[in-house]
């Protein structure tokens, strides 16, 4: 089968025409760039619109306009323009507007740096805008993946009438991989809640306000509904040789692809060590955490971040084995000598 | 005789059921407001334009935050200033929908200033009505952009003061500076004449849009008695005699002769024309069947460092699509950044027989260094009995360590000599694939064609090929 080598940013943007998507706002960010750029490239091509909003805010605001239309949409940036989308996702999760967003997360807070951080975690994946609200999140770890989670994304936004989010970093996003695309999606069936500028459809209301705190209050139980069906259904997990293991180890987007190489050289020193790594961070994959907690001595998490992950981690084992954290921050890297040597000290200390 | 009959435009709700107020025939606007005025006037024009069906109203933050109560249009309920920007959005959705952007001062003149002025530079094919009275009349009368000096609102308690507030912003005039807007109009309402002056501006901004013509926006000196605290009928003396000579009525931009309409023609592909128009068929299909050749060189972590401009990133991109070719898993990974800006580049690349786990190439088994800064860096870094490459011909000492094998090449005078300096990489590429056995010829030149877009540097990039491989080959029977 014949692949392309590829730039995750630009699988990205493949994979959402690919998924249907034809329209794109978004501002300018590194390392989220070259998504705008293949956007502006490619959607026009095939009929989509790519429009280079003035601002974070405003983009975020024209995705909840295209997304009132109806349409597969996309917008892209990285964490300090996270930030500033916020208002306008918390306002596409209360109106229950099916969108895609990526975060390709560099180094914070502030302005930070470019390197590849994992900081954006607690943002993203706990909502991150005012309200009761979460959205579904996808971390991809390969070339392959960020085509194909992209496309998940946009099915999962449909079907749950939500924001949904890719969370990778800068490696992910600039790392080439071979990547197989798909055919693409031809068919854009129409939602009885979308706007679409006719008679049928002009009776709809795309409106997060509701006044009456009990009618807010039912909203909310609707949302929350959602979510617990979100976490029922739609958990995403990878597991490598985790069924004997006595230690696990656990990362997610570029972490994962190191934790996986430390796992093969461990094992062949003879220590029974998995990774499980997290697809989707939400919903997070708490059964099989708690399932594991039970017969495992010990969850070692390795994140680029001050621990942010390893909180729901902690969590879902809820205090049945021990749980280490081992971080790295600004956009250090941690190699894999250095996550091999501090997973051989954590095996050998007692408990 | 045509019968005249007055009622409520077909284009507001009968019934205002999304009101929670008991009442469902009354609206949420205190008496005196202006707002009637102008939902009045917009209905009466979809009525007659007969596209109410077409029309999505974008309702801002402030008093009009209801708006979606009475209008029978689609509707969407905006963030506070955001109007334009989702305006934006659901028009380029839907081009043939007419979207109209309705919002107050605080709304549009002051949290929104950005996405107005720039959907308006962009001339976005909508239509906006900006009701300015102001005050913030929602959130129970503090200062508005437009509040005038020394009026006293609860945040201006002692009147609005121009060293600590600045002056009242006229929008009209700010947006008619702009080239794209097609008609810029300030109105008001303080008597019949005046609102039947801003009757017809309204009708025409929409008109506007079903022409596809462009951007319009009404700006609307409009009451607010209760901000305001006055009665209704001195608050219309107030607008006439304070507001009007602060903010002149009148038009500001009228482009709708000279312009011609915007047409909507998009390419409407089918699923093959889409993969090829977004590039997801590769160049080749053509895959290799994978060498022979000894256990040492085998899944190598390459690290390719050098200068910018050496082709170091082509080179570690050429060789994982070599690999990628002889079906082995790869990974490209380029430092990226300002350490590029900086001149020197470097890259991982993988080639594994099971899947690659980490991109990142800390401890190279291969260090192709194009560069003495390059070699100095990485030395030390490669594994015990790795490979070191490196261009002899820039590189005017040698590798310390003895626990490695070095693959020393003149590439950048073999280079010159092909003609093309630039070239030194592939020579590099060859020699390497030569020495270890890694990659055959064939599998080198169909890369080439992948790798390099230019198609006039193909020849002198597959002498480069045969050079280097020629080299490696040499290399390797010593």
């Amino acid at each position: 089968m014949a692949k392309l080598l590829i730039k995750g940013n630009d699988a990205i943007v493949r994979g959402a025409i690919l998924a249907g998507c034809r329209m794109y706002f978004g501002y300018p960010i590194t390392p989220a760039s070259e998504i705008a750029e293949a956007a502006a490239k490619y959607l026009p091509r095939v009929g989509g619109t790519f429009l280079q909003a003035e601002s974070e805010v405003a983009a975020i605001n024209m995705i909840y306009g295209a997304a009132s239309g109806g349409l597969r949409v996309l917008t892209a940036s990285s964490g300090p323009g996270m930030s500033l989308k916020q208002e306008g996702i918390s306002y596409a999760a209360g109106s229950e507007l099916p969108c895609v967003i990526i975060d390709i997360m560099r180094g914070g807070p502030g302005l930070g740096n470019i390197a590849p951080e994992q900081a954006d975690y607690n943002q993203i994946v706990k909502g991150g805008g005012h309200g009761n609200y979460k959205c579904p999140v996808l971390a991809p770890n390969s070339g392959q993946e960020m085509c194909d989670l992209t496309m998940l994304a946009f099915d999962l936004a449909d079907k749950y009438r939500t924001p949904v989010f890719i969370l990778a970093d800068g490696f992910t996003g600039q790392m080439m991989e071979p990547v197989d695309f798909k055919e693409p999606k031809m068919d854009s069936p129409r939602h009885d809640w979308a706007l679409y500028g006719d008679a049928e459809s002009k009776h709809n209301l795309i409106s997060s306000i509701a006044l009456d705190p009990d009618e807010l209050e039912e909203h909310n139980i609707k949302l929350q509904k959602k979510y617990a069906e979100i976490e029922k259904k739609e958990v995403l997990k990878e597991e490598f040789l985790v069924d004997d293991a006595e230690y696990i180890l656990m990362g997610y987007g570029i972490v994962s692809r190191i934790l996986r190489t430390v796992v093969e050289n461990l094992r062949e020193e003879g220590i029974k060590i998995g990774l499980l790594r997290p697809i989707t961070l939400f919903p997070f994959p708490n059964g099989r955490i708690a399932e594991l907690s039970q017969k495992v001595k010990k969850f070692l998490v390795v994140e680029m971040s001050n621990g942010q992950m390893v909180q729901d981690v902690r969590l879902a084992v809820n205090g049945k084995c021990p749980v280490d954290f081992y971080g790295r921050m600004g956009g250090v890297v941690p190699s894999m000598n250095e996550i091999s040597e501090k997973a051989k000290r954590w095996i050998s200390e007692k408990n | 005789m045509a019968e005249k009959v007055l009622k409520k435009a077909a284009s507001f709700y009968d019934s205002y059921f999304r009101n929670p107020s008991p009442d469902k025939k009354m609206t949420h606007y205190c008496p005196g407001c202006g707002h009637g005025h102008i939902h009045k006037f917009i209905a009466e024009a979809l009525d007659d334009f007969e596209i109410a069906d077409n029309t999505i109203l974008i309702s801002p933050v402030g008093c009009s935050v209801f708006a979606y109560y009475y209008f029978d249009t689609g509707n969407i309920q905006a963030a506070h200033g955001r109007a334009p920007a989702v305006a934006t959005g659901i028009k380029r959705a839907h081009p043939n929908s007419i979207v109209i952007s309705y919002q107050g001062d605080g709304d549009l003149a002051a949290i929104g200033t950005s996405e107005i002025l720039h959907a308006a530079n962009r001339g976005e094919n909508i239509t906006v009505f900006f009701i300015n009275n102001a005050i913030y009349g929602m959130t129970g009368g503090q200062m508005a952009p437009t509040t005038l000096i020394d009026q006293r609102t609860t945040t201006t308690p002692t009147g609005r003061n121009a060293h600590n507030e600045g002056y009242p912003i006229k929008m009209s005039e700010l947006i008619s500076q702009l080239q794209a807007p097609v008609y810029v109009e300030r109105v008001t309402l303080y008597d019949n004449k005046q609102r039947a002056r801003a009757r017809t501006a309204v009708r025409k901004a929409i008109k506007n849009q079903v022409n596809n013509l462009g951007f319009s926006l009404v700006e609307v000196l409009s009451p607010c008695p209760s901000g305001w605290k006055m009665e209704p009928v001195d608050a219309m003396t107030w607008i006439k005699e304070v507001m009007v000579p602060q903010f002149p009525i009148g038009i500001y931009k009228d482009i709708t002769k000279e312009v011609q309409p915007y047409v909507y023609a998009k390419p409407n592909p089918t699923a093959a024309e889409i993969r090829e128009l977004i590039e997801v068929i590769p160049d080749t299909d053509t895959g290799f069947k994978r060498s022979v050749y000894p256990d040492q060189y085998r899944n190598p972590q390459i690290k390719i460092a050098g200068f910018g401009g050496q082709g170091v990133l082509l080179l570690g991109g050429a060789l994982a699509q070599a690999g990628m070719m002889e079906d082995y898993h790869v990974s490209w990974l380029p430092s990226y950044g300002p350490e590029m800006r900086g001149g020197t580049a470097n890259c991982h690349v993988n080639i594994r027989e099971i899947e690659v786990g980490s991109p990142m190439v800390s401890n190279p088994t291969v260090l192709i260094a194009m560069n003495r800064p390059s070699l100095e860096k990485f030395e030390n870094d490669v594994v015990e009995n790795g490979l070191i490459v490196f261009d002899q011909s820039l590189i005017d000492s040698y590798v310390k360590r003895k626990d490695v094998e070095v693959l020393p090449i003149p590439a950048t005078q073999m280079a010159d000599k092909l003609g093309n300096t630039r070239v030194a990489n592939m020579i590099t590429l060859a020699a390497y694939a030569a020495y270890t056995g890694i990659f055959g010829k064939e599998t080198l030149y169909t890369t080439l064609k992948t790798a390099i877009k230019k198609q006039r540097l193909l020849e002198i990039n597959q002498k480069a090929i045969d050079t280097g491989y020629e080299f490696g080959m040499e290399k390797k029977k010593k």
